[in-house]
Formats: structure tokens, sequence, C-alpha cells
């Protein structure tokens, strides 16, 4: 809990973030650079889907990332919702629009597989659906959080949507064994481990790691910018009234 | 109490209450939210004739004809019952004996006249080599020993 306040200020934790940016970025570059060159030449073809299988691995790790991205956007808005704290308000206004790409881009990878190996580019089965509305929940987010004048209303009302539409997510998880879907059940995280060959699983687990440390780049350049553009803001305030 | 220890509290009670709320909603829904019927719900008459369906389950072995007015004949099956199938159009490239389908249009005298049938993959992915050598050593199950077929 002390953890959590001492980095509500956003000086301190701007003074730990800023340095980690480059770090950060360099391994995003170096995983997703040995990633993709794993995925498109070294990787094998699939058996039955042959080369078509290579869209797994930029479809499924963005979708990892919108339900992860979700996760923590509504972790980020929940603290800052019952402890006050701008820091974690910040992170989740700036996780939104990031997760939204990454579903925005799972659906999209999704579709672009779904018509040469299902036969079509969308159905409404329960995992493609649950994925659509994780998308509108993401824009949902965001609209409302600025939807107020008076931003710590804003927060507070999109971090409630936030928590009432985390039910989406296990909902997503176990679409596809509750109910019969069109899309296959999970090959990775599953009880009795892959049912992904290793030469296929490596490259796909080294651009899942190179997606989450995209993700954290881009969230700390932009919550530096956020808080940068807070302070600016103030400062300007203060100019007018002097 | 403090004020975050009060919101804190809100915010799990609250937690609890949607997802029993959801719980719920998703157990009365469940009919609605499948997306294909197996060979077994039709064989058992849960399914009237007429009405637009999707039927799903694996192309039955040997069972695909195809009529000189390019007219498919196939048998999807979920091993306990199988359906007869009768479809003109375009199959998907994964279409092949022993594999998933999904299928949608109506029950006429028996036969499912398909409007449009996607192919269904399973979740095992393999470079065609280490397929072979499982066929080989006998350790392959292929599609058949699928739980999905047999609900």
């Amino acid at each position: 809990m002390a953890m959590i306040e001492k980095y509500a200020n956003p000086n301190r934790f701007l003074r730990i973030a800023r340095p980690l940016i480059p770090w950060i970025g360099g391994i995003t570059l170096l995983c997703l650079g040995i990633g993709l060159y794993l995925a498109l030449f070294v990787s094998p073809a699939d058996y039955q889907q042959g080369e078509s299988v290579r869209i797994i691995y930029v479809h499924v790790p963005a979708a990892w990332m919108a339900m992860f991205c979700y996760t923590s956007l509504v972790i980020s808005a929940g603290v800052g919702l019952i402890w006050k704290h701008p820091v974690a308000e910040i992170a989740a206004r700036e996780t939104a629009s990031i997760g939204a790409i990454f579903t925005f881009l799972a659906l999209l990878t999704g579709s672009l597989w779904g018509k040469p190996m299902w036969g079509t580019w969308w159905v409404w089965d329960a995992r493609l659906t649950s994925m659509l509305v994780l998308l509108f929940l993401y824009i949902g987010f965001m609209a409302l959080n600025s939807a107020f004048d008076n931003a710590q209303r804003g927060a507070k009302a999109s971090a409630i949507l936030a928590m009432v539409g985390f039910i989406n997510i296990p909902i997503i998880k176990f679409s596809v064994d509750w109910w019969n879907t069109l899309h296959q059940p999970a090959s990775v995280i599953r009880m009795d481990g892959p049912s992904i060959h290793s030469s296929m699983l490596i490259p796909l687990l080294l651009m899942a790691v190179g997606y989450s440390f995209f993700y954290l780049w881009v969230l700390l350049i932009r919550m530096d910018s956020a808080i940068t553009a807070g302070k600016i803001r103030t400062l300007r305030q203060r100019h007018a009234q002097a | 109490m403090k004020r975050k220890h009060k919101r804190l509290t809100f915010v799990f009670i609250a937690a609890l209450l949607i997802a029993a709320a959801g719980t719920l909603m998703l157990t009365a829904f469940e009919e609605n939210i499948v997306f294909f019927r197996s060979p077994s719900d039709i064989a058992e008459n849960k399914v009237e004739e007429g009405r637009r369906i999707r039927l799903g389950g694996l192309v039955e072995d040997g069972s695909v004809q195809q009529a000189s007015d390019g007219t498919v004949t196939f048998g999807v099956t979920d091993t306990a019952h199988t359906i007869k199938v009768s479809y003109l159009g375009i199959l998907p490239d994964l279409f092949r004996e022993g594999q998933g389908v999904v299928t949608e249009g109506k029950l006429l005298n028996g036969v499912f006249i398909a409007e449009e049938v996607l192919a269904k993959h399973d979740e095992n992915y393999m470079p065609p080599e280490v397929s072979e050598a499982l066929k080989d050593a006998g350790y392959w199950q292929g599609e058949e020993g699928e739980e999905e077929t047999v609900q």
C-alpha cells in the first residue's frame, strides 16, 4: 500500500520511468526483429494450413495484448479510483488507446486469416463477438474518460465502466471451451501443455515478449507526455491568473 | 473506516455482484450462444425442419461425392450420428474428409441443404514432417479423437 502511494507523485514516477524508456525500446526492437525473422523465414509451414499459418505470429500476440492491456487498464483505473492516484489514472487513460489498437489488430489479422482458412471474413461466434465487444469497451472507456469538463469525474466514470466490462475478459478466454465456436480452442495457454510445435511456439512467444515490451515502451512515452502536458497546462493557468 | 477503505470495499462488493450477474446471464443465454448444432441434436429431433440453423461436425470419411451439376454431398458426423449434407458452391481450401466443418442451411426431408460451408481447423500446429512422423509412429489421433465433436 505504501508502495502504491509512493509512486502517486508524477515527478518521482518520471525520474524512474524516463531512463528506462530507451532500454525498453531496445528490447522491443530486438525481440520483434528476431521474432519476425524466425516467424517469416525460419519457422516451418503448417501441416494443414501451409504458409497461411504465419499470420499466427502477429494475430495471437495482438489478441493476448488486447486482453492483457484491458486487465492492466482495469487495475490502473481501480487503483486510481480507490487511492485517488493520479499516475494510475494517467496509466489507465494511456493504456486504453494502445489496447484498442491491439484489439483492432487482432480482429483485422483474424479476419485476414479467416478468409483463406475458414472461408469467411467474419462469423458471429462467441470468440469473435466477445472480442468485438472488447473493442467497444475500449472505445467506450476513452469516450467516457474525455466526456467531462472535470477530468476527475471522467476518470471516475470511466473506471467504473472499465471494471464492469472486465467480465468480458474471462468470457473471451473461455468462449471457445464453453460454447462450440468456429474459432478453435486455445493452443498455448491450456491445461495439458501447448499443442503447437516448438519450432512455431518459440517465435510466437518471442513475438509476444516483443509486443509486451512495445506496450510498455509506448505506455511510458505516452505517460511522460501526458504528465508533461499537464504541467504545462498548470503553468499556463497560473500565468494567466498572475 | 477511512474513505479509501470504503471505496475499496464498495469496488470489491460491486465486482462480486457483477460476476454473479454475468454468470447468471451467460447460463440463461447458453442455448443462444451456441454457434452450431451437432448431428446428434438433429437426429434427436431437437431441430425442426425448414428452420435456418448451423450444423457442425466432421466430414465423414469416404462420403464426399460430386454430382455433374457441381452439387457436393457429404456426411457430417459427430461419430454418434451422421447427417447428409448437400451443397452447391465453392468449398474452402481446408475442406476435406475427416476435417471439421460448420455449414449453414436448412433441413429438408432429412437432408441438410447447406448455403454456406466453413472449414473448422483444430488447435494443433506443427510442421508437415512432424505430422507424418506421428502418423508413422501410430501416435496420430487425428480429428476423430477431438472432444469438440462428441458433445
